[in-house]
Order: structure tokens, then C-alpha cells, then sequence
């Protein structure tokens, strides 16, 4: 008889070693592995001659947020706008290399850029709602390609109103002015708007520099919330901001991509010096 | 931190270094406590022995006072990177310094008692693990400061040597037990205080792993053995 029988406990034999935790763990982190859906691939960008991104590469991984940060000036919103082909509205700029969606190259000739740009929204960081009614606003990507059915129109609104955690405030004044709303519910109008589209990427310009810390708080609680269903991707000036809202981190300096990782590794022990430097505020 | 650009916030900068001031002041002070704990161990002196305990107190103070303005540090600079990592070190650098504060606390309550009886034996062991003790809570300050993670995985290593001279004082003082019941209680009092001083040397091993985390940003605690180099 056992000492466990004695007093009454049954022997427990361990069915898990050592070894085989290690396994599962390594089999656990295999699983997480994340599909991309956006490949940037050694793109440079000149306004004019001067150079502003330099052979940038990384992948955007698909149903996770990703922000860009980085001080004035070192690229990372032109990177973004070039996600969508928002700089092609820039006179005189350039771009080389290759940024694949879904695997086809966006700055092949043969790519509709209205498509692209639905399918890549882009939220900016002031607030900029047509002055129409709340309901207008939402649907308007749809009027302008002809959509006219009211009942599918009004389910739009409600499921992106609701996706963008405006419903409730204003789902009885949907037919009164956007003007009328407060910054951080334009801004949450905004993204709706860009939702109505089923779009797959949604691309954030600092989308939360002009507001008041409580509708930050709610357009964080947001992308948090949007992660399930679209792929984020984020510019930041707000260091605390990109640490809490983003999976992967990519930290710019000068044009250039200097580190990019996971987000909980590159603000508590990052590989590089100049991103150490950034992220504690030391920057020369 | 030393060897980089300073903050543009001046005032978290001399924050930061006052926080690295404050665990060497007292990391300086538990050195001493173990030091001056075994020597009125070893010189029989009770009055040094009621002074080191009553001293604990600075400690204790010291130990509220750096857990405050780590806090402080964390809330109102939201950290990241190496300062975030340094201000979590000194978090849990200074709980380990104030056990070791308690420890030699323990080291006088003992020489207290023995102190009222015949001396067992005279004192060898002990005072040289004393002193690998004092060298490693000293090299593994040395490491947080210099951020050297080859002297902190130093310390690391020395930490077996204080576990074999334990097992060797354990060994020994279970011999005086066995040839003679009058010895007990001395025997076991000077096996505890040989047990305290082992676990003070734990407490300069997990510095110097937290100092090793802290410059590298990776851990080594709990490993079964210890990396060649870091």
C-alpha cells in the first residue's frame, strides 16, 4: 500500500513529463503563427527627389493591429498612405518595390484603386464626416456605387454604427446632422462610415491625436474590438497608445525601418539601441 | 542609465539616479548587517548583536522608500525598455535585500542565545561563508550598477560553494548531536545560522539573475543549469 492510499488519497500518476510540455508549448506556438495580408517588399518613396522611405519590408499580419511610431518625419505615415495608394494623390512622388495584398502587387498597373481603397479603408486623424445626416454619412460609400435598397441600407447602418460603438448614442437622431456629434463621435462615425464598406484593412492615421482621453479610451476599446473581424494598422504618436492597442510594433527612424516585432518585446527589451532610445525618451 | 543619452526630462533622469543611489546606500547597509551580525557571532558580543537588530529598522525604512518611488516612477512616466526594466529590478532587488536586512536580524537573535551558553566550537565555516556571502550581495550590486552580466552570472555560480560549506556545517553539527545530547541546542542554532547565511546567498543570486534580466532583457531564473555566458 501506498503512502498516498494510506491516508486516504489516491496515487496520482503523472501522465505529463517534462518533455512533452515543452512539445505542446512548441506545438501552442507553432498554432499561433499568423497569416499576412499585406506584404510590403523594399519599397522606397521620393516626394520630388528627396527619398522618405528607404527598402522597407514587413509583412502585415492579417486580423491583428499594427502600428507604426516613430518621431516627425521618419516615414511612417507615408508608409501608411502608400498601403492604399492614398500618395498617389500626391503630385511628383515616386514609389518602388512592391507592397502585395493578398498576394497581387497593389502598384501593378492593372489594379483598380477604387476597389483597393474600399477594400483598404483609411480612418485620419481629423475627423472629417460629410456635412449630412449621421444616417448619409454611413452609407454614403454605398449611394455612390448605386446601392438604393432601403431596408439592406438601414441594416448597414445599424451593423457598422454598432461595429464602431456608436449605435447606441445616436440610433435616435440617425437623420440629424454629423456637425452636431462631439469630436470623438465624429471620429467613431468616421470609422463607421469606413466599415459600412466591408472593407478587409482598416489604415488609422492617428486617429486618436485631437481627442479628449475618455473617447480615446473608447476608440482604443474599439480597435481592440474591430481586431476580430478586420487587420489594423496604425500610426501613433502615442508611444502608451501603440503598446496597448497593437500586436506588432514597427519602430521607423529617418526613412528607414529599424526594428519590427512583437509589441510586448519591443517595449520591454527591444533588439536595438536607437529603438531603446525612442521608446524611454532619449532620443538625440 | 549609465553610458546613454540623457532623458529630455531632467527630472526623471535625476529620479532614476536617485533610485540607483538609494538601492547601493542600502545595499552598502545589509552588507554591513551580515558582516557586524557574524562577528558578534563570532566574538560572543551581545551589545553589537542588539545594535545590528536594532538597525533592521533603515533597512525596513529603505526598503518602504525605494518601493514608493519605484511606484511613483512607474505611474507617473509610464516607462519602457531599460528603464522600465531597471525600475522593476529595483522593485525586486530591494525585497531581496530586505529578507537578507531580516536575515541577519535572525543572525544576532541567535548569537544571542549562543551567547549565553558555553561556546560549541570555535567558528571556521561560518565566518568564511559569511564572507562569500557579503562578496556576492556586493559583485551582484557591482554587476546592477556596471550592468555586468558576466560578474552577475559570476555570482550565480558562487552560490554552489555556499550550499556545499551549508551541507558541510549540517553534517558536522549533527555529529555533535549524536555524540552528545547537551549539544542540541547550540548544534542547532549554529546549523540555523549557517541556513540563513545559505539563504542570504540565494537572495544575492536572484539579484544577479535580475541584473542579468534587466541588462539583457532575458531570464535565467529557474533554469536547471546555468548558461555558459550571457
Amino acid at each position: 500500500m501506498s503512502v498516498q492510499e494510506t491516508i486516504g488519497f489516491p496515487e496520482v500518476k503523472s501522465e505529463i513529463t517534462a518533455p512533452k510540455m515543452d512539445q505542446q508549448l512548441a506545438q501552442a506556438s507553432a498554432a499561433e503563427t499568423v497569416e499576412s495580408i499585406i506584404e510590403v517588399d523594399h519599397v522606397d518613396f521620393y516626394y520630388g527627389d528627396k527619398r522618405a522611405l528607404t527598402s522597407i519590408s514587413l509583412d502585415i499580419a492579417q486580423k491583428k493591429a499594427t502600428a507604426l511610431i516613430g518621431p516627425s518625419g521618419c516615414g511612417k505615415t507615408t508608409l501608411l498612405r502608400c498601403l492604399n495608394r492614398m500618395n498617389d494623390l500626391i503630385l511628383n512622388t515616386r514609389v518602388s518595390g512592391q507592397i502585395r495584398f493578398e498576394g497581387k502587387n497593389i502598384y501593378d498597373p492593372s489594379t483598380d484603386v477604387i476597389l483597393l481603397r474600399r477594400r483598404v479603408g483609411m480612418i485620419f486623424q481629423k475627423w472629417n464626416p460629410f456635412p449630412k445626416s449621421i444616417y448619409e454619412n454611413v452609407i454614403y460609400g454605398l449611394r455612390i456605387v448605386g446601392v438604393n435598397n432601403r431596408s439592406y441600407l438601414d441594416e448597414v447602418v445599424e451593423k457598422s454604427l454598432r461595429r464602431a460603438a456608436l449605435w447606441d448614442e445616436v440610433k435616435d437622431s440617425l437623420h440629424k446632422s454629423a456637425a452636431d456629434l462631439s469630436g470623438g463621435q465624429q471620429q467613431r462615425l468616421c470609422i463607421a462610415r469606413a466599415l459600412a464598406v466591408e472593407p478587409e484593412v482598416l489604415l488609422m492615421d492617428e486617429p486618436c491625436s485631437a481627442l479628449d482621453p475618455i473617447s480615446t479610451a473608447k476608440i482604443e476599446e474599439l480597435i481592440h474590438e474591430l481586431k476580430d473581424t478586420f487587420t489594423i494598422v496604425i500610426v501613433t504618436h502615442n508611444m502608451q497608445q501603440a503598446a496597448r492597442v497593437s500586436d506588432y510594433t514597427a519602430f521607423f527612424y529617418l526613412g528607414e525601418l529599424i526594428e519590427f516585432g512583437e509589441t510586448g518585446k519591443l517595449f520591454t527589451a527591444p533588439e536595438k539601441r536607437q529603438t531603446e532610445d525612442y521608446i524611454t525618451g532619449r532620443f538625440g | 542609465m549609465p553610458n546613454s543619452i540623457e532623458h529630455t526630462d531632467k527630472r526623471y533622469e535625476e529620479q532614476l539616479k536617485k533610485l540607483r543611489e538609494e538601492i547601493l546606500y542600502m545595499g552598502g547597509l545589509v552588507e554591513d548587517q551580515i558582516q557586524k551580525a557574524v562577528k558578534s557571532l563570532v566574538d560572543r558580543d551581545s551589545e553589537l548583536a542588539s545594535v545590528i537588530i536594532e538597525r533592521d529598522h533603515e533597512v525596513n525604512r529603505l526598503d518602504v522608500e525605494i518601493d514608493d518611488l519605484c511606484i511613483k516612477l512607474l505611474a507617473l512616466h509610464q516607462p519602457a525598455g531599460r528603464d522600465l526594466r531597471f525600475i522593476t529590478t529595483g522593485l525586486k532587488i530591494t525585497t531581496d535585500l530586505e529578507r537578507i536586512g531580516d536575515m541577519a536580524v535572525n543572525i544576532c537573535e541567535r548569537a544571542l542565545e549562543l551567547n549565553q551558553e558555553p561556546q560549541l566550537k570555535p567558528y571556521i565555516d561560518i565566518p568564511r561563508m559569511a564572507r562569500i556571502a557579503q562578496r556576492m550581495i556586493r559583485e551582484s550590486l557591482d554587476a546592477f550598477v556596471r550592468e555586468d552580466t558576466e560578474l552577475a552570472l559570476k555570482v550565480c555560480k558562487d552560490d554552489d560553494e555556499v550550499d556545499q560549506l551549508n551541507a558541510q556545517i549540517f553534517r558536522e553539527t549533527l555529529t555533535f548531536m549524536l555524540e552528545n545530547a547537551q549539544t542540541i541546542s547550540r548544534a542547532t542554532k549554529i546549523s540555523s545560522v549557517s541556513k540563513y547565511l545559505e539563504r542570504i546567498a540565494d537572495h544575492a543570486t536572484n539579484i544577479a539573475e535580475m541584473v542579468i534580466f534587466m541588462v539583457k532583457g532575458k531570464s535565467i531564473r529557474h533554469m536547471k543549469d546555468l548558461p555558459p555566458s550571457v
